[in-house]
């Protein structure tokens, strides 16, 4: 066996602008929006035709029809159909854990290049038959009489008819991830404001993202939408401020402003060797350094729900002697502006740091201005599996940019987990 | 006792009038259970920048296994990280429903007047959000101990705030100052535990001066008296009898003494808490020398002295005969010294050992009709001032309690005016109970009390009166 690595390195990424649910994507499935993320990537990379390692990719929410969503999506694109894929699932950790996985490989060595892709939809989303109808029809598949099969469909009741819709909701806790991050942010004290001031930013940088072009090579248009449809520059603290708290309560601090909304879209990574990369004459944007998973237990124990990368990003700083102000760059998907701030909160704090991470001191502030730079999930939204590949696309090409550089990627995910990476350029 | 005011005004007719009356309504204050755990909520805590305090008020808090909270930027939060303390975060800015039992600020960091204004940043948010008995407690440093005139001015200025504190407490909540001099500061935790817990029950706006004093033994604070000799005076009934149960509970072996008219009394209390009995009369010049001999030869020796046993004798001065004078003298005041020089004499007072008083409200203020008794008690409190470095010499200490009005039979049969206005016109709007001048007793002679010395703490529920 291999024991020696190589880099994998980012050459490209392409997503679909994201729509927000029941909008323009509203009859577009899971695997024609990863097919379309897929042949954008594809074609901007001049990768048609060619034998990858393999592809990797994921949607949270999936119908059982997709069993194999990203091979038979990869079979709809301009890849060779020699090219084997498989799913992963690690909720919102999806579209990251995909990059991670390839990433390995690539650097044992099993595979040269590869996709890391995600897709979501919650327009489309995977309507289950009612739990009693479903016994009841399958008792009947297995049921050899003719007379038996009309006794149990006797058993029929109108009440089955209604379908079992998946709900966005913990299924340990039966509290939605919204309502989970209200305690968080009362918890860590997080102010309205500071959640807003938050979410401002993130539409304000997304947009100045896209007027000065930055989007251009990241984004392919689809199905009419340019630009992210949740995208809503230019607003004010006072604006904001009028809206309603909609998780926790009346004296709530979320709001649709700083929560982000429920969307659709897909998103694609290109990743090699750097010998991949030479061969096909693709330039290395930036090189994957390390990645760690952590999990909370949200159920019994203190921490909130969505605080796993809180413990996921000190172990992989201590592994690479790092502290975290030793990044020029910060991508913490805002699943909610106060999952970000409870984060950097958690970090600030010597009893945290102490008492559940058992450092000697707090790991510090961050610099905001190194935060998001390019804007977040707020602004862009996030179609659950493809916000991992947003991530590593936009801070691939920000480091690339700068001519240099570290970057922090942090993700939370459901269930109490995180997961988070580096890289560098 | 019956409190026949509470129990009208807590029922809805009564209440309405007491309210239209402006009459205040007293709630039922928590008191001590056996094995609760020392707060019964969370407590919050804060530290004005620079304070000493933060570590040991950690410690013990993580000791007492409190739940705690603190602003995320305090000073405070980087002790408590490294006590093992896993404090929330409150933020006035998002202060969503939270409340708490305690409110703990170190104001130890305090140096000028400007700077109280760090007391304002502190309470002025959470003091509503305090509970029922719930416990709000300053901590600072003796103005003496402050070498810098402004340093020593701003920090007695935390008295007025304690004291006005107590005040606008409601529902039974309580206010305390705790000076805490320089060095001292590992001896704050038995003064902190008192403080915090139900057993403080009746003391309200009062201050404790934390000193020298011996290195604080380890113990156990579910029974800080295990293994020690506690001899009680007055034991046979009233506050007596409570301070004898309440330091059996704390696992004194408690010796009792009484007159010999209620020898019966007194050993029905000793017998049901396993204790012995002395009847004498302290007064008989003899006393002194048969209770030295009694601790000598059944103990070896004694721990703690309370000096409980004590009359009233109340006439105004120009109606008072000698009697009621030499006789009250002779029983509040002068038999006190008298033991206590006996058993310095023969050196009888333990290693650590604790002497505490039984003083008065009327010691401090002086009341009309007892010009003998208030005499007397404020003779206690010069005792118990003059005889602390005489103590301290020995590795022990001697302070007083203050009760107020306290609900006994000597209070029972006061007439109806003077004892209704008793009862009310204090913070708590009630009178105290015998357990809880008994709980400030155990307080003082906890081994671990060994920075108190020559206090004088006040039962009485911040009484208007002698403030
Ligand atoms: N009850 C109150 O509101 C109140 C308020 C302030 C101070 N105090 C003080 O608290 C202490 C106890 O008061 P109480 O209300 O329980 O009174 P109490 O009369 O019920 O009890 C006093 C006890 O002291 C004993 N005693 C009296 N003279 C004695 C003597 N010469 N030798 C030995 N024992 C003697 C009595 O026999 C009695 O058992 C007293 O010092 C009293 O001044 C009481």
């Amino acid at each position: 066996m291999n024991s020696q690595t190589r880099p994998a390195v980012v050459l490209a990424s392409n997503r679909i602008p994201f729509a927000r649910s029941n909008g323009p994507y509203a009859k577009a499935s899971n695997q024609d929006m990863l097919t379309a993320a897929l042949d954008g990537l594809i074609a901007a990379a001049g990768i048609a035709g060619e034998r990858l390692g393999e592809i990797a990719g994921g949607a949270v929410l999936k119908h059982s029809r997709d069993f194999n969503l990203t091979r038979e999506s990869l079979l709809g694109t301009r890849i060779s159909p020699e090219t084997p894929a498989y799913d992963v699932g690690q909720a919102c950790g999806t579209g990251l854990e995909t990059f991670i996985l390839t990433a390995n490989k690539v650097a044992l060595g099993q595979i040269d290049s590869a996709i890391a892709c995600g897709v979501d939809t919650t327009s489309d989303a995977p309507v289950a038959l009612n739990e009693d109808l479903r016994k009841i029809l399958m008792e009947a598949n297995s049921t050899k009489s003719n007379a038996d099969r009309a006794k149990l469909l006797a058993k029929l009741r109108p009440g089955m008819i209604v379908p079992e819709i998946p709900q966005n909701a913990e299924p340990r806790t039966g509290l939605s991830m919204g309502e989970h991050t209200a305690i968080m942010a009362r918890d860590w004290g997080i102010t309205r404001e500071a959640q807003d001031e938050l979410a401002i930013a993130s539409h304000d940088r997304l947009a100045a993202a896209y007027e000065e072009g930055f989007e251009d090579d990241l984004v392919t248009p689809y199905l009419g939408l340019e630009r992210d449809q949740n995208l809503r520059p230019g607003s004010t603290l006072e604006k904001l401020g009028k809206l309603k708290p909609v998780f926790g309560g009346p004296e709530g601090t979320m709001t649709a402003a700083n929560s982000t909304p429920l969307s659709d879209g897909a998103s694609a990574v290109l990743l090699s060797s750097e010998q991949w990369a030479k061969e096909h004459g693709l330039t290395p944007l930036a090189r994957f350094v390390d990645a760690e998973t952590a999990a909370v237990d949200h159920v019994g124990g203190r921490d909130g729900l969505l605080m796993a990368p809180a413990y996921a990003v000190p172990r992989m700083l201590a592994r690479n002697e790092l502290s975290l102000q030793d990044f020029d760059f910060y991508e913490i998907h805002e699943a909610f502006a106060a999952q970000v701030l409870s984060t950097l909160a958690a970090w600030e704090d010597p009893v945290f740091c102490h008492e559940r991470l058992g450092l000697d001191a707090p790991l510090g502030s961050i610099d905001r201005a190194k935060l998001n730079v390019k804007g977040g999930s707020l602004a862009a939204a996030h179609p659950f599996a493809a916000t991992g590949g947003r991530i590593v696309g936009n801070l691939a090409k920000i480091l690339h940019e700068n001519g240099g550089g570290r970057g922090l990627i942090s993700i939370c995910a459901a269930g109490g987990q995180g997961v988070v990476g580096i890289l560098e350029a | 006792m019956t409190d026949t005011y509470s129990a009208l005004v807590n029922n809805p007719v009564g209440g309405f009038v007491a309210k239209n009356l402006g009459l205040p309504k007293p709630v039922p204050l928590d008191r001590y259970v056996e094995g609760a755990p020392l707060i019964d909520g969370a407590v919050l805590v804060g530290s004005a920048p620079g304070g000493r305090l933060g570590p040991s008020v950690a410690t013990i808090l993580a000791g007492a296994d409190a739940h705690v909270d603190s602003r995320l930027d305090d000073e405070v939060r980087s002790p408590l990280g490294a006590a093992g303390v896993d404090a929330g975060v409150w933020n006035p800015e998002a202060p969503g429903s939270q409340r708490w039992k305690g409110l703990v600020f170190d104001a130890t960091g305090i140096t000028s007047s400007e700077q109280l204004r760090e007391l304002w940043s502190f309470f002025h948010p959470t003091i509503r959000r305090l509970a029922p008995s719930g416990r709000l407690i300053v901590l600072g440093t003796p103005p003496e101990d402050c070498t810098e005139p402004r340093h020593a001015t701003a920090q007695r200025a935390l008295e007025g705030f304690v004291r006005a504190a107590g005040k606008e407490c409601r529902y039974g909540a309580t206010a305390q100052l705790t000076y805490v001099a320089p060095g001292a500061e590992e001896r704050l935790e038995s003064t902190l535990r008192f403080f915090l817990s139900p057993r403080s029950a009746y003391v309200c706006g009062q201050l404790a001066r934390i000193g020298a004093g011996k290195d604080v033994p380890g113990i156990d604070w579910e029974r800080p008296l295990h293994g020690k000799v506690a001899l009680v005076t007055g034991a046979s009934r009233g506050i007596g009898e409570a301070i004898a149960r309440t330091l059996e509970r704390d696992g004194a072996h408690v010796v009792g003494l009484d007159v010999p008219p209620l020898a019966d009394d007194l050993e029905k209390v000793v017998s049901s808490i396993g204790g012995s009995a002395i009847v004498a009369d302290i007064t008989d010049p003899e006393a002194p020398a048969q209770i030295c001999d009694e601790l000598q030869a059944k103990h070896g020796g004694v721990d703690v002295v309370v000096h409980n046993a004590g009359v009233t004798r109340d006439k105004t001065l120009g109606g008072m005969d000698e009697e009621r004078w030499s006789l009250l003298m002779d029983i509040n005041l002068s038999s006190e010294e008298r033991i206590n020089d006996a058993l310095i004499e023969r050196d009888l007072l333990n290693d650590n050992g604790r002497v505490v008083c039984v003083s008065s409200m009327s010691g401090i203020a002086g009341n009309a009709g007892q010009t003998n008794y208030s005499t007397s008690k404020a003779g206690v409190i010069g005792m118990v001032q003059s005889m602390a470095p005489v103590f301290a010499e020995r590795g022990a200490t001697i302070n007083a309690v203050a009760p107020g009005f306290i609900e006994t039979q000597m209070t029972a049969a006061m007439p109806i005016g003077p004892r209704e206005a008793g009862r009310r016109m204090n913070s708590l709007s009630q009178g105290g109970l015998p357990v809880d001048v008994a709980e400030a007793i155990a307080w003082f002679a906890s081994p671990a009390s060994t920075g108190l010395n020559g206090n004088v703490v006040r039962v009485c529920g911040q009484s208007l009166i002698g403030a």
